[in-house]
């Protein structure tokens, strides 16, 4: 890629995050009701629920409230909480990021650890029996909603065998193996729905290789089917597999929310969730801003590294 | 060669899932309980502090951890509603009934170590009555006209005129007496003299509270405490059922009670607390303003089928603004049986035989509310009164219902201790505009205490009397434990859920 093309790639993603940015600030001011009323509910007096409005800056101009937070964003400063011990928007979400990360990271792990071989495994063995049995798993996993997995998952391990832990969620450094486990039900849940879907890319992705002409090729030179697949095939898998695992990602982040309900984690969801029931408008603007951001990015990165896997792609940019 | 390298590949998913498997049960095998470890008791609730400063913060769900746990005050409520000595030994009234003496339980000594002196109560009643706290607890002590401390043991406090409500009062968190060392950082660290100390806040997950070893009274029974958040119900049902938790705080989907009913692990306690839920009616609207269109309403709804229905069965029907628990409580949910024929004589009456449409809008995020309005909606149908029901967000209901009175009726628990006087207000959203009523709720305030009761009850009857409301039924107060916890108050008649006599024998 050149530099030019780089460059306004790079522009391109500004431009969308600062978009964004201006629609979540709209989106949240535009909510019903007065925020200072509800946050004091049904037992403030006027006086105290102007007092707020006042604290809270809701008296002046939209414009210049928008330019004031994007300015604290950018040097990493959130703005200040209505709740808590301590009132400092990053002090309160940076823990929760770590919740949601791993739980988002280990669940596109496993997604990836189980989907590639039940995939791969599905389209070579298509016309045989144990092939359509692995293509009906993933049809079947595909069709759960990871909700309703992490219900079931919960009355069969928690519950009846008691084997694992449900919620009390335990942070990693103060006992890792209890945060391992904790974390077990949670990943797997939103791990189910991801592998199946993944399943059936890589499925139709090795199958499209089988029939091309290099691997007839390979084949007939001695290599085995699965040897031949993963010597030659994996990048060409690999390419069409990445932008559904981008998407994946971003899938993966909004369904953490409800996830993180179910277990009770301490991730960025159940946070948001809180703040939109307190009317904490600061902390719902500062997650949601995250979680938008990180979507944009992870596609951004996508894009670039089509180029990476593939040198076809590099090469006809630097021709052109 | 090449041929086997898949094998290796296969062979080398298995081993990481199998050992990731195995590294997994290895953890979770029980520890073996070591007589040295500490009692630690697990507390599920949905209501999340706001803040650790009761005098600053609104919620409920601060005084529901700190109060009486943490925090002391002069005098506290027992679970039947009575009120009782905590840090003062005992308090004698002036003849004209404005100045209270109170004499301070001299062993009494705050978490770190400092007495607790008349120097102290004085320092948190000016602090609650100063600008810095919330509008609540200003309100409660601002019939107070001044605090003195007489010597180290003794505190006088001058009311500007009589008040049997403000001794009530200052049992809850508008009277507790702060350790004045710590005063600048209360909502970091909160300072107190109760059997608990104040551990940690995980926001979002816990708050821990510590066994106070300095405590001046006799000590709590347990070590640690943690209370618990759930924002969703259910996940806090899984994790009792899971073994988790030891008592689910209140349990706030009575439906889901059955899963409890396996009495080998599980104890359920039913009990009371202070939210009436109440149809609360527009007394602007010029239909609700006739006494015999209210009482129609009244007639005209089966409250126990509603209770059925809304809310699985539980939660008793009480026919005015009073809970079971307060000294003047009556059952007065026999005032209007349902009787939907006698409805209809009283709308025709009224002048409302061609029919009446009123509109019913209701907050969406209470769960008892939308489900109540349709029932209601359902059964006013059959007496000739069509009624619109509409929910709202929160937010939306506050602005539109409880701030600018656009609403013919409502529903809403009024969960404050002693709310009736909030029918004496004519300001409040209801616009119930009744001078006799107020003049008998100030009387039974500043009149001796004996004389209160039977006047509260007088206020109680006139209310019901002049169907100024529908009380639909009472929140109960359903509390969850294991079969091993023991020492919990039934009835929730403060704002504190006291932990001072739970034992557990696991």
């Amino acid at each position: 890629m050149s530099w030019r093309t780089l460059g306004l790639r790079l522009g391109g993603l500004v431009i969308s995050l600062l978009v964004a940015s201006l629609l979540i600030f709209l989106a949240t001011n535009a909510l019903p009701g007065d925020i200072a009323q509800v946050i004091l509910g049904t037992n403030a007096s006027l006086g105290e629920v102007d007092a707020l409005r006042e604290r809270l800056g809701l008296n002046r101009p939209l414009g210049t409230r928008y330019v004031e937070w994007l300015a604290g964003v950018l040097r990493g400063d959130f703005g200040t909480s209505m709740i808590g011990q301590r009132h400092d928007v990053v002090s309160q979400i940076a823990p929760r990021l770590g919740v949601s990360l791993w739980l988002v990271g280990l669940a596109m792990v496993l997604a990836v650890l189980i989907a590639l071989p039940l995939g791969a495994f599905a389209a070579v063995r298509r016309r045989h029996v144990s092939g359509f049995v692995a293509s009906a798993v993933a049809q079947i996993g595909l069709s759960i909603p990871a909700f309703w997995a992490a219900i079931w998952l919960v009355v069969l391990f928690a519950v009846t065998l008691r084997w694992l832990p449900a919620t009390n969620y335990v942070s990693s450094p103060d006992d890792v193996g209890q945060w391992a486990l904790h974390l077990v039900l949670p990943v797997t849940s939103l791990a189910i729905v991801q592998a199946s879907i993944l399943s059936r890319y890589v499925r139709s992705a090795v199958i499209e290789v089988l029939g091309e002409d290099w691997f007839r090729t390979a084949r007939s030179v001695g290599w085995s089917t699965w040897g031949a697949l993963l010597r030659h095939g994996s990048r060409n898998i690999a390419i069409s597999l990445l932008t559904v695992i981008g998407l994946q990602l971003s899938t993966l982040l909004v369904g953490a929310i409800i996830i993180e309900q179910v277990f009770a984690l301490p991730g960025l969801g159940s946070r948001l969730i809180m703040a939109v029931n307190q009317r904490d408008l600061v902390v719902v603007q500062a997650i949601v801003l995250l979680l938008v951001w990180a979507v944009l990015v992870i596609n951004f990165i996508v894009d670039f590294t089509y180029q990476l896997v593939d040198p076809r792609l590099r090469r006809v940019e630097a021709t052109s | 060669m090449e041929a086997r390298r898949p094998r290796r590949l296969v062979a080398a998913w298995l081993c990481l899932m199998a050992s990731a498997a195995v590294a997994l049960t290895a953890c979770s095998r029980p520890e073996q309980p070591s007589p040295n470890e500490p009692v630690v008791l697990n507390i599920g609730a949905t209501l999340e502090p706001e803040g650790l400063d009761p005098s600053t913060v609104n919620g409920a769900g601060t005084p529901f951890v700190l109060l009486y746990n943490v925090y002391e005050t002069l005098v506290r409520i027992d679970g039947e509603g009575e009120i009782q000595p905590l840090l003062a030994r005992d308090y004698t009234l002036s003849e004209d009934r404005t100045v209270y003496t109170f004499n301070l339980d001299g062993k009494a000594k705050f978490a770190s170590d400092a007495p607790v002196t008349a120097d102290a109560v004085v320092t948190s009643f000016e602090r609650a009555m100063g600008d810095e706290g919330t509008s609540q607890v200003r309100g409660k002590m601002e019939v107070v006209d001044s605090v003195t401390a007489v010597d180290d043991d003794t505190v006088q406090v001058t009311l500007k005129e009589p008040s049997n409500e403000w001794l009530y009062n200052v049992a809850g968190p508008a009277g507790i007496i702060y350790d004045p060392a710590g005063m600048d950082t209360l909502n970091e660290e909160p300072a107190g003299s109760g059997p608990f100390a104040f551990g940690e806040w995980q926001t979002g997950q816990f708050v821990k509270l510590v066994r106070n070893e300095r405590y001046w009274g006799t000590g709590p029974r347990v070590d640690e405490v943690f209370f618990r958040y759930y924002a969703d119900p259910n996940a806090m049902n899984t994790a009792m059922l899971s073994g988790q938790l030891d008592i689910i705080s209140n349990l706030t989907v009575p439906q889901s009670i059955d899963q409890f009913s396996d009495t080998s692990r599980f104890t359920v306690t039913e009990g009371t607390t202070d939210g009436e839920v109440v149809l609360g009616f527009n007394h602007d609207n010029e239909a609700l303003a006739q006494l015999p269109v209210r009482q129609a309403i009244n007639h005209a709804i089966d409250r126990q089928a509603l209770v059925e229905s809304v809310w699985g069965g539980k939660g008793v029907l009480i026919g005015s603004m009073v809970a079971p628990t307060d000294p003047w409580f009556e059952d007065l949910s026999d005032t209007y049986p349902f009787d939907q024929d006698k409805a209809r004589t009283l709308l025709t009456e009224a002048g409302y035989a061609s029919g009446l449409t009123l509109r019913l809008r209701v907050p969406n995020t209470v769960p008892y509310a939308p489900p109540a309005a349709r029932f209601i909606a359902a059964q006013l149908a059959e007496v000739g009164v069509t009624v619109k029901v509409d929910e709202l967000d929160f937010a939306s209901w506050l602005k539109e219902v409880y701030t600018a009175g656009d609403y013919d009726m409502s529903i809403v628990a009024h969960v404050e201790p002693h709310d009736i006087s909030n029918f004496a207000n004519p300001e409040y959203y209801w616009h119930y505009d009744n001078p006799e009523f107020a003049a008998l709720i100030e009387k039974a305030d500043e009149g001796p205490v004996d004389e209160e009761v039977p006047l509260m009850k007088e206020a109680a009857r006139m209310l019901a009397d002049d169907a100024a409301a529908d009380w639909l039924f009472l929140l109960p107060n359903l509390v969850i434990t294991t079969t091993e916890v023991s020492g919990l108050q039934k009835n929730a008649t403060s704002l504190a859920f006291d932990l001072t006599t739970v034992a557990t024998n696991r």
